[in-house]
Protein backbone atom coordinates (compact mmCIF):
# COMPACT_ATOMS: atom_id res chain seq x y z
CA UNK A 1 0.00 0.00 0.00
CA UNK A 2 1.12 3.82 -1.10
CA UNK A 3 2.58 5.27 1.34
CA UNK A 4 1.25 9.41 2.10
CA UNK A 5 3.48 12.04 3.41
CA UNK A 6 1.04 14.00 5.73
CA UNK A 7 1.62 16.78 8.50
CA UNK A 8 -0.47 16.59 11.51
CA UNK A 9 -0.35 19.51 14.36
CA UNK A 10 -1.10 18.28 17.20
CA UNK A 11 -0.98 20.00 20.22
CA UNK A 12 0.64 23.49 18.51
CA UNK A 13 3.61 20.98 17.06
CA UNK A 14 3.82 20.29 13.42
CA UNK A 15 4.72 16.49 13.22
CA UNK A 16 5.82 15.26 9.38
CA UNK A 17 4.46 11.42 9.02
CA UNK A 18 4.82 9.01 6.52
CA UNK A 19 1.87 6.47 6.62
CA UNK A 20 -0.52 4.40 4.64
CA UNK A 21 -4.22 5.94 4.14
CA UNK A 22 -5.83 2.99 5.97
CA UNK A 23 -3.84 4.39 9.47
CA UNK A 24 -6.19 5.80 11.89
CA UNK A 25 -5.72 9.01 14.02
CA UNK A 26 -5.01 6.91 17.32
CA UNK A 27 -3.07 4.77 15.66
CA UNK A 28 -0.43 7.53 14.56
CA UNK A 29 -0.44 9.48 17.93
CA UNK A 30 0.30 6.74 19.39
CA UNK A 31 3.03 4.45 16.93
CA UNK A 32 4.25 7.25 14.40
CA UNK A 33 4.35 10.29 17.24
CA UNK A 34 4.79 8.45 20.38
CA UNK A 35 1.96 10.68 22.27
CA UNK A 36 0.52 7.66 24.20
CA UNK A 37 -1.87 9.20 26.28
CA UNK A 38 -4.32 9.34 23.75
CA UNK A 39 -5.72 5.38 24.78
CA UNK A 40 -6.99 2.70 22.21
CA UNK A 41 -9.57 0.17 23.61
CA UNK A 42 -13.08 -0.76 21.52
CA UNK A 43 -11.69 0.78 18.01
CA UNK A 44 -15.10 1.11 17.54
CA UNK A 45 -16.30 4.03 18.81
CA UNK A 46 -18.01 2.99 21.67
CA UNK A 47 -15.90 3.52 24.60
CA UNK A 48 -14.26 6.82 24.22
CA UNK A 49 -10.82 6.03 25.20
CA UNK A 50 -9.26 7.39 22.39
CA UNK A 51 -11.23 11.11 22.35
CA UNK A 52 -8.99 13.91 21.45
CA UNK A 53 -10.06 17.27 20.12
CA UNK A 54 -10.07 18.30 16.41
CA UNK A 55 -10.92 21.88 16.01
CA UNK A 56 -12.27 22.11 19.38
CA UNK A 57 -14.86 19.02 19.31
CA UNK A 58 -14.62 15.77 21.13
CA UNK A 59 -13.84 12.71 18.11
CA UNK A 60 -13.12 9.08 18.37
CA UNK A 61 -9.67 9.24 17.01
CA UNK A 62 -10.16 5.61 15.79
CA UNK A 63 -12.61 6.32 13.80
CA UNK A 64 -10.93 9.57 12.44
CA UNK A 65 -8.38 8.63 9.20
CA UNK A 66 -5.33 10.29 10.01
CA UNK A 67 -5.81 11.56 6.34
CA UNK A 68 -8.52 13.65 7.91
CA UNK A 69 -6.97 15.36 10.25
CA UNK A 70 -4.62 16.89 7.68
CA UNK A 71 -5.01 21.10 8.45
CA UNK A 72 -6.94 20.94 11.81
CA UNK A 73 -5.92 21.53 14.98
CA UNK A 74 -5.77 18.29 17.17
CA UNK A 75 -5.30 18.31 21.31
CA UNK A 76 -4.20 15.42 23.29
CA UNK A 77 -4.02 14.80 26.60
CA UNK A 78 -0.49 15.68 26.15
CA UNK A 79 -1.46 19.34 25.24
CA UNK A 80 -3.11 20.17 28.60
CA UNK A 81 -1.07 20.64 31.02
CA UNK A 82 1.97 23.66 31.33
CA UNK A 83 5.22 21.99 32.17
CA UNK A 84 4.59 20.40 35.18
CA UNK A 85 1.39 22.51 36.18
CA UNK A 86 -1.66 20.47 35.23
CA UNK A 87 -4.82 21.51 33.25
CA UNK A 88 -7.75 22.20 36.00
CA UNK A 89 -9.20 19.56 35.25
CA UNK A 90 -6.24 17.14 35.72
CA UNK A 91 -6.03 18.68 39.01
CA UNK A 92 -9.39 18.48 39.68
CA UNK A 93 -9.66 14.31 38.48
CA UNK A 94 -6.65 14.18 40.98
CA UNK A 95 -7.92 15.94 43.80
CA UNK A 96 -11.64 14.22 43.55
CA UNK A 97 -10.26 10.62 43.33
CA UNK A 98 -11.70 10.63 39.82
CA UNK A 99 -8.59 8.14 38.55
CA UNK A 100 -8.92 4.52 39.59
CA UNK A 101 -7.28 2.20 36.55
CA UNK A 102 -6.97 5.35 34.98
CA UNK A 103 -7.22 3.98 31.89
CA UNK A 104 -10.06 5.52 30.94
CA UNK A 105 -9.22 8.89 32.06
CA UNK A 106 -7.65 10.63 29.19
CA UNK A 107 -10.83 10.62 27.33
CA UNK A 108 -13.06 11.59 29.91
CA UNK A 109 -10.79 14.92 30.51
CA UNK A 110 -10.58 15.46 26.72
CA UNK A 111 -14.36 15.54 26.44
CA UNK A 112 -14.46 17.45 29.96
CA UNK A 113 -11.87 19.89 28.31
CA UNK A 114 -14.64 20.12 24.96
CA UNK A 115 -17.72 20.47 27.17
CA UNK A 116 -16.41 23.53 29.74
CA UNK A 117 -14.94 25.05 26.34
CA UNK A 118 -18.24 25.27 24.83
CA UNK A 119 -19.67 25.63 28.58
CA UNK A 120 -18.38 26.97 31.48
CA UNK A 121 -20.77 26.42 34.16
CA UNK A 122 -22.66 23.18 33.30
CA UNK A 123 -25.65 21.61 34.99
CA UNK A 124 -24.61 18.30 36.47
CA UNK A 125 -26.77 16.72 33.84
CA UNK A 126 -25.04 18.21 30.62
CA UNK A 127 -21.70 17.20 32.22
CA UNK A 128 -23.27 13.68 32.23
CA UNK A 129 -24.59 13.82 28.91
CA UNK A 130 -21.61 15.12 27.76
CA UNK A 131 -19.17 12.05 29.15
CA UNK A 132 -21.70 9.72 28.05
CA UNK A 133 -19.58 8.23 25.20
CA UNK A 134 -16.68 7.45 27.76
CA UNK A 135 -17.05 4.22 29.19
CA UNK A 136 -15.22 3.79 32.74
CA UNK A 137 -15.15 -0.02 33.61
CA UNK A 138 -13.67 0.78 37.05
CA UNK A 139 -17.53 2.97 37.42
CA UNK A 140 -16.61 5.63 39.44
CA UNK A 141 -18.68 8.03 37.27
CA UNK A 142 -19.88 9.78 40.28
CA UNK A 143 -16.28 11.19 41.22
CA UNK A 144 -15.60 11.79 37.36
CA UNK A 145 -18.62 13.92 37.64
CA UNK A 146 -18.33 15.52 40.84
CA UNK A 147 -14.39 16.98 39.49
CA UNK A 148 -15.94 18.24 35.99
CA UNK A 149 -17.87 20.34 38.33
CA UNK A 150 -15.30 21.22 40.88
CA UNK A 151 -12.64 21.86 37.52
CA UNK A 152 -15.62 24.39 36.34
CA UNK A 153 -15.56 26.65 39.46
CA UNK A 154 -11.95 26.62 39.56
CA UNK A 155 -11.59 27.42 35.90
CA UNK A 156 -14.56 30.35 36.53
CA UNK A 157 -12.28 31.82 39.83
CA UNK A 158 -9.04 32.36 37.53
CA UNK A 159 -9.95 34.08 34.05
CA UNK B 1 -10.65 -8.13 22.28
CA UNK B 2 -11.44 -6.27 18.86
CA UNK B 3 -8.24 -4.90 17.77
CA UNK B 4 -8.09 -5.35 14.19
CA UNK B 5 -6.57 -2.31 11.82
CA UNK B 6 -8.30 -1.09 9.03
CA UNK B 7 -7.89 -3.61 5.50
CA UNK B 8 -5.90 -2.48 2.85
CA UNK B 9 -7.53 -0.50 0.17
CA UNK B 10 -6.57 2.84 -2.54
CA UNK B 11 -7.74 5.83 -0.60
CA UNK B 12 -9.02 8.78 -3.34
CA UNK B 13 -10.02 12.37 -2.24
CA UNK B 14 -11.83 14.14 -4.55
CA UNK B 15 -12.24 17.84 -4.25
CA UNK B 16 -15.38 18.18 -6.61
CA UNK B 17 -18.60 16.23 -6.77
CA UNK B 18 -17.73 15.53 -10.75
CA UNK B 19 -14.13 14.33 -9.61
CA UNK B 20 -16.01 11.92 -7.46
CA UNK B 21 -18.53 11.00 -9.54
CA UNK B 22 -16.07 10.15 -11.96
CA UNK B 23 -13.86 7.73 -9.63
CA UNK B 24 -17.14 6.24 -8.91
CA UNK B 25 -17.67 5.18 -12.33
CA UNK B 26 -14.29 3.88 -12.52
CA UNK B 27 -14.37 1.57 -10.02
CA UNK B 28 -17.43 0.52 -11.04
CA UNK B 29 -18.39 -1.78 -7.58
CA UNK B 30 -15.22 -2.00 -5.99
CA UNK B 31 -15.66 1.72 -4.66
CA UNK B 32 -17.16 3.13 -1.42
CA UNK B 33 -17.64 6.86 -0.48
CA UNK B 34 -17.97 8.04 2.87
CA UNK B 35 -18.34 10.89 4.66
CA UNK B 36 -18.40 10.53 8.59
CA UNK B 37 -16.79 6.86 8.56
CA UNK B 38 -18.51 6.03 11.51
CA UNK B 39 -20.25 2.76 10.12
CA UNK B 40 -17.71 2.21 7.30
CA UNK B 41 -15.01 1.98 8.87
CA UNK B 42 -16.22 0.24 11.99
CA UNK B 43 -17.98 -2.53 9.06
CA UNK B 44 -14.10 -2.60 7.37
CA UNK B 45 -12.64 -3.47 10.80
CA UNK B 46 -14.50 -6.08 10.71
CA UNK B 47 -14.06 -7.08 7.35
CA UNK B 48 -18.01 -7.11 6.74
CA UNK B 49 -17.18 -4.84 3.77
CA UNK B 50 -14.14 -5.15 1.82
CA UNK B 51 -13.96 -1.95 -0.99
CA UNK B 52 -11.17 -2.02 -2.99
CA UNK B 53 -11.09 1.96 -2.94
CA UNK B 54 -12.55 3.99 -0.28
CA UNK B 55 -13.42 7.62 -1.76
CA UNK B 56 -13.61 10.71 0.64
CA UNK B 57 -16.16 13.07 0.67
CA UNK B 58 -14.75 15.22 3.10
CA UNK B 59 -13.12 17.46 0.82
CA UNK B 60 -15.78 18.46 -1.67
CA UNK B 61 -17.04 21.89 -0.28
CA UNK B 62 -20.65 21.52 -2.42
CA UNK B 63 -21.33 18.79 -0.18
CA UNK B 64 -20.95 20.77 3.44
CA UNK B 65 -22.70 23.45 5.09
CA UNK B 66 -26.67 23.73 6.14
CA UNK B 67 -28.98 26.33 4.69
CA UNK B 68 -32.02 28.02 5.89
CA UNK B 69 -34.24 30.27 3.51
CA UNK B 70 -37.82 31.09 4.73
CA UNK B 71 -39.29 30.18 1.54
CA UNK B 72 -37.70 26.83 0.44
CA UNK B 73 -36.88 25.72 4.01
CA UNK B 74 -33.53 23.64 5.30
CA UNK B 75 -30.67 22.16 2.80
CA UNK B 76 -28.71 20.03 4.38
CA UNK B 77 -26.05 19.08 2.59
CA UNK B 78 -24.60 15.53 2.76
CA UNK B 79 -21.29 16.49 5.03
CA UNK B 80 -23.11 17.99 7.58
CA UNK B 81 -22.61 16.77 11.09
CA UNK B 82 -25.06 15.38 13.50
CA UNK B 83 -23.20 17.51 15.97
CA UNK B 84 -23.78 20.76 13.53
CA UNK B 85 -27.54 19.75 13.39
CA UNK B 86 -27.64 19.80 17.47
CA UNK B 87 -25.79 23.18 17.34
CA UNK B 88 -28.45 24.62 15.10
CA UNK B 89 -31.09 27.48 16.64
CA UNK B 90 -33.09 26.89 13.00
CA UNK B 91 -33.33 23.16 13.51
CA UNK B 92 -34.00 23.65 17.13
CA UNK B 93 -36.88 25.73 16.62
CA UNK B 94 -38.29 25.13 13.37
CA UNK B 95 -37.47 21.37 13.00
CA UNK B 96 -37.60 20.32 16.40
CA UNK B 97 -37.92 16.77 15.66
CA UNK B 98 -35.00 16.27 13.72
CA UNK B 99 -33.21 18.10 16.55
CA UNK B 100 -34.75 15.69 19.33
CA UNK B 101 -33.13 12.67 16.77
CA UNK B 102 -29.38 14.07 17.08
CA UNK B 103 -29.88 15.15 20.94
CA UNK B 104 -29.97 11.32 21.59
CA UNK B 105 -28.34 9.26 19.36
CA UNK B 106 -24.26 7.83 19.63
CA UNK B 107 -21.98 10.27 21.70
CA UNK B 108 -20.74 13.25 21.29
CA UNK B 109 -17.42 12.24 19.90
CA UNK B 110 -19.84 10.26 17.22
CA UNK B 111 -21.87 13.18 16.48
CA UNK B 112 -18.84 15.31 15.89
CA UNK B 113 -17.91 12.93 13.05
CA UNK B 114 -20.91 11.42 11.91
CA UNK B 115 -23.48 13.15 9.05
CA UNK B 116 -27.09 12.69 9.11
CA UNK B 117 -26.40 11.87 4.94
CA UNK B 118 -24.65 9.13 6.47
CA UNK B 119 -27.35 8.04 8.69
CA UNK B 120 -29.57 7.50 5.87
CA UNK B 121 -27.55 5.96 3.35
CA UNK B 122 -26.43 3.03 6.02
CA UNK B 123 -30.51 2.50 6.39
CA UNK B 124 -30.66 1.17 9.78
CA UNK B 125 -33.91 0.54 10.60
CA UNK B 126 -33.44 2.20 13.45
CA UNK B 127 -31.93 5.10 11.76
CA UNK B 128 -32.73 8.00 14.12
CA UNK B 129 -32.91 10.68 11.47
CA UNK B 130 -35.51 9.03 9.77
CA UNK B 131 -38.70 8.92 11.23
CA UNK B 132 -38.31 13.00 11.91
CA UNK B 133 -36.99 13.58 8.35
CA UNK B 134 -40.13 11.44 6.94
CA UNK B 135 -42.75 13.35 9.47
CA UNK B 136 -40.95 16.70 8.05
CA UNK B 137 -41.86 15.75 4.42
CA UNK B 138 -38.05 15.68 3.49
CA UNK B 139 -36.49 14.74 0.78
CA UNK B 140 -32.94 13.40 -0.65
CA UNK B 141 -31.22 14.56 -3.91
CA UNK B 142 -28.76 12.03 -5.46
CA UNK B 143 -26.63 12.09 -8.14
CA UNK B 144 -24.91 9.84 -10.93
CA UNK B 145 -23.16 10.25 -13.73
CA UNK B 146 -26.07 9.91 -15.60
CA UNK B 147 -28.16 12.68 -13.83
CA UNK B 148 -30.29 13.43 -10.67
CA UNK B 149 -33.26 12.59 -8.72
CA UNK B 150 -35.18 13.39 -6.19
CA UNK B 151 -36.75 10.79 -3.55
CA UNK B 152 -38.66 11.63 -0.82
CA UNK B 153 -37.02 10.16 2.62
CA UNK B 154 -40.46 8.21 3.14
CA UNK B 155 -39.81 6.17 0.21
CA UNK B 156 -35.79 6.31 0.77
CA UNK B 157 -35.23 2.49 2.60
CA UNK B 158 -36.03 -0.64 0.79
CA UNK B 159 -35.04 -3.13 3.90
CA UNK B 160 -32.33 -3.60 6.76
CA UNK B 161 -29.38 -2.11 5.28
CA UNK B 162 -30.90 -1.16 1.81
CA UNK B 163 -31.66 2.34 0.43
CA UNK B 164 -33.08 3.12 -2.87
CA UNK B 165 -29.07 4.23 -3.84
CA UNK B 166 -27.76 2.49 -6.88
CA UNK B 167 -23.89 1.94 -7.15
CA UNK B 168 -22.49 5.19 -8.40
CA UNK B 169 -24.70 7.25 -7.21
CA UNK B 170 -24.17 9.69 -4.03
CA UNK B 171 -26.65 11.39 -1.89
CA UNK B 172 -25.45 15.30 -1.72
CA UNK B 173 -28.04 16.70 0.19
CA UNK B 174 -31.31 16.88 1.97
CA UNK B 175 -34.03 19.03 1.76
CA UNK B 176 -37.01 19.89 4.58
CA UNK B 177 -39.78 22.13 3.57
CA UNK B 178 -40.96 24.89 5.77
CA UNK B 179 -42.91 23.77 8.09
CA UNK B 180 -46.88 25.35 7.89
CA UNK B 181 -47.58 28.20 11.22
CA UNK B 182 -48.88 26.46 14.16
CA UNK B 183 -46.86 23.46 13.43
CA UNK B 184 -44.88 21.39 15.21
CA UNK B 185 -42.83 17.63 16.35
CA UNK B 186 -41.24 15.31 18.52
CA UNK B 187 -39.30 12.07 18.14
CA UNK B 188 -39.26 9.95 21.51
CA UNK B 189 -36.45 7.55 21.32
CA UNK B 190 -36.59 4.15 23.70
CA UNK B 191 -33.42 3.00 24.42
CA UNK B 192 -31.60 0.84 27.18
CA UNK B 193 -28.82 3.50 28.83
CA UNK B 194 -29.58 7.29 27.77
CA UNK B 195 -26.78 7.41 25.23
CA UNK B 196 -24.85 4.99 22.46
CA UNK B 197 -27.58 2.66 21.73
CA UNK B 198 -29.49 1.74 19.03
CA UNK B 199 -33.38 2.50 19.49
CA UNK B 200 -35.33 -0.09 21.03
CA UNK B 201 -38.46 1.74 19.06
CA UNK B 202 -38.23 5.41 17.69
CA UNK B 203 -41.72 7.43 17.46
CA UNK B 204 -41.50 10.95 15.46
CA UNK B 205 -44.53 13.07 14.86
CA UNK B 206 -45.47 16.61 13.62
CA UNK B 207 -48.73 18.06 14.15
CA UNK B 208 -50.14 21.03 12.43
CA UNK B 209 -53.19 22.80 14.57
CA UNK B 210 -55.98 25.20 13.15
CA UNK B 211 -55.90 28.98 14.07
CA UNK B 212 -57.14 28.51 17.63
CA UNK B 213 -54.27 26.03 17.64
CA UNK B 214 -56.32 23.03 19.26
CA UNK B 215 -57.42 21.23 16.20
CA UNK B 216 -55.70 18.90 14.29
CA UNK B 217 -55.28 19.94 10.57
CA UNK B 218 -52.27 17.58 9.44
CA UNK B 219 -50.35 14.94 11.24
CA UNK B 220 -47.12 12.91 10.53
CA UNK B 221 -46.39 9.86 12.40
CA UNK B 222 -43.44 7.40 11.13
CA UNK B 223 -41.75 4.86 13.57
CA UNK B 224 -38.11 3.42 13.01
CA UNK B 225 -37.03 0.07 14.86
CA UNK B 226 -40.27 -1.60 14.46
CA UNK B 227 -39.83 -3.49 10.77
CA UNK B 228 -37.37 -3.95 8.23
CA UNK B 229 -37.24 -0.16 7.39
CA UNK B 230 -38.54 3.48 8.96
CA UNK B 231 -42.21 3.55 8.33
CA UNK B 232 -44.68 6.01 8.39
CA UNK B 233 -48.00 5.04 10.49
CA UNK B 234 -50.86 6.54 8.08
CA UNK B 235 -53.77 4.94 9.62
CA UNK B 236 -53.22 6.51 12.71
CA UNK B 237 -52.29 9.41 11.36
CA UNK B 238 -55.82 9.81 10.26
CA UNK B 239 -57.17 9.33 13.76
CA UNK B 240 -55.66 12.77 14.80
CA UNK B 241 -56.82 14.34 11.94
CA UNK B 242 -59.46 17.17 12.38
CA UNK B 243 -59.99 16.13 15.85
CA UNK B 244 -59.39 17.70 18.91
CA UNK B 245 -55.50 17.10 20.39
CA UNK B 246 -55.51 15.15 23.83
CA UNK B 247 -54.09 12.07 25.59
CA UNK B 248 -57.79 9.61 24.23
CA UNK B 249 -57.31 10.96 21.06
CA UNK B 250 -53.18 10.57 21.64
CA UNK B 251 -53.87 6.86 22.91
CA UNK B 252 -56.19 6.24 20.28
CA UNK B 253 -53.52 7.04 17.03
CA UNK B 254 -50.78 4.96 19.61
CA UNK B 255 -53.27 1.92 19.62
CA UNK B 256 -53.68 2.18 15.74
CA UNK B 257 -49.39 2.96 14.83
CA UNK B 258 -48.80 -0.49 17.10
CA UNK B 259 -51.18 -2.17 14.95
CA UNK B 260 -49.58 -0.92 11.62
CA UNK B 261 -45.90 -1.62 12.81
CA UNK B 262 -44.23 -5.04 12.53
CA UNK B 263 -41.61 -5.16 15.30
CA UNK B 264 -39.58 -8.49 15.78
CA UNK B 265 -37.54 -9.58 18.49
CA UNK B 266 -34.18 -8.88 19.19
CA UNK B 267 -31.31 -8.69 21.88
CA UNK B 268 -32.67 -4.90 22.71
CA UNK B 269 -36.51 -5.89 23.41
CA UNK B 270 -38.98 -8.06 21.89
CA UNK B 271 -41.43 -7.77 19.71
CA UNK B 272 -44.51 -7.78 22.73
CA UNK B 273 -42.62 -5.08 24.15
CA UNK B 274 -41.77 -2.97 21.19
CA UNK B 275 -45.36 -3.21 19.87
CA UNK B 276 -46.66 -1.83 23.70
CA UNK B 277 -44.26 0.74 23.77
CA UNK B 278 -45.22 2.43 20.26
CA UNK B 279 -48.40 2.84 21.66
CA UNK B 280 -46.93 5.09 24.64
CA UNK B 281 -44.43 6.49 23.15
CA UNK B 282 -47.21 7.92 20.03
CA UNK B 283 -49.57 9.53 22.62
CA UNK B 284 -46.15 11.21 24.28
CA UNK B 285 -45.03 12.12 21.04
CA UNK B 286 -48.51 13.80 20.06
CA UNK B 287 -48.85 15.31 23.10
CA UNK B 288 -45.21 16.61 22.90
CA UNK B 289 -45.89 18.44 19.47
CA UNK B 290 -48.55 19.76 20.95
CA UNK B 291 -47.18 21.59 23.95
CA UNK B 292 -44.94 23.01 21.27
CA UNK B 293 -47.15 24.22 19.38
CA UNK B 294 -49.12 25.95 22.49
Amino acid sequence: MKQEEITLKVNGTNYRVSIEPRRTLVEVLRENLGLTGTKKSCNEGDCGACTVLMEGKPVASCLVLAMDAQGKEILTIEGLSEGQRLHPIQEAFLKHGAIQCGFCTPGMVMSAKALLDENPEPTTIEIRKAISGNLCRCTGYQHIVDSIMAASKMMQKKP
Amino acid sequence: MFIKRLPKFEYHAPTSLSEALDLLAKYDGKARVFAGGTDLLVSMKRREVLPEHLINLKGIAELKGAYYDDKVGMKIGTLVTLGEIEHSRIIQDKFCALWDAVQVMASPQIRSLGTVGGNLCSAAPSADTAPPLIVLEASVDIISSKGKRKVLVENFFKGPEESVLKPGEILTQILIPNPPGRSSGAYLKLMRRAAMDLAQIGVAVSLSLDSEKRICRGARIALGAVGSTPIRASKAEQILSNKEINETVGKQAGKIAAQEANPRSSIRASKEYRREMIEVLTKRAVMAAYRRIN
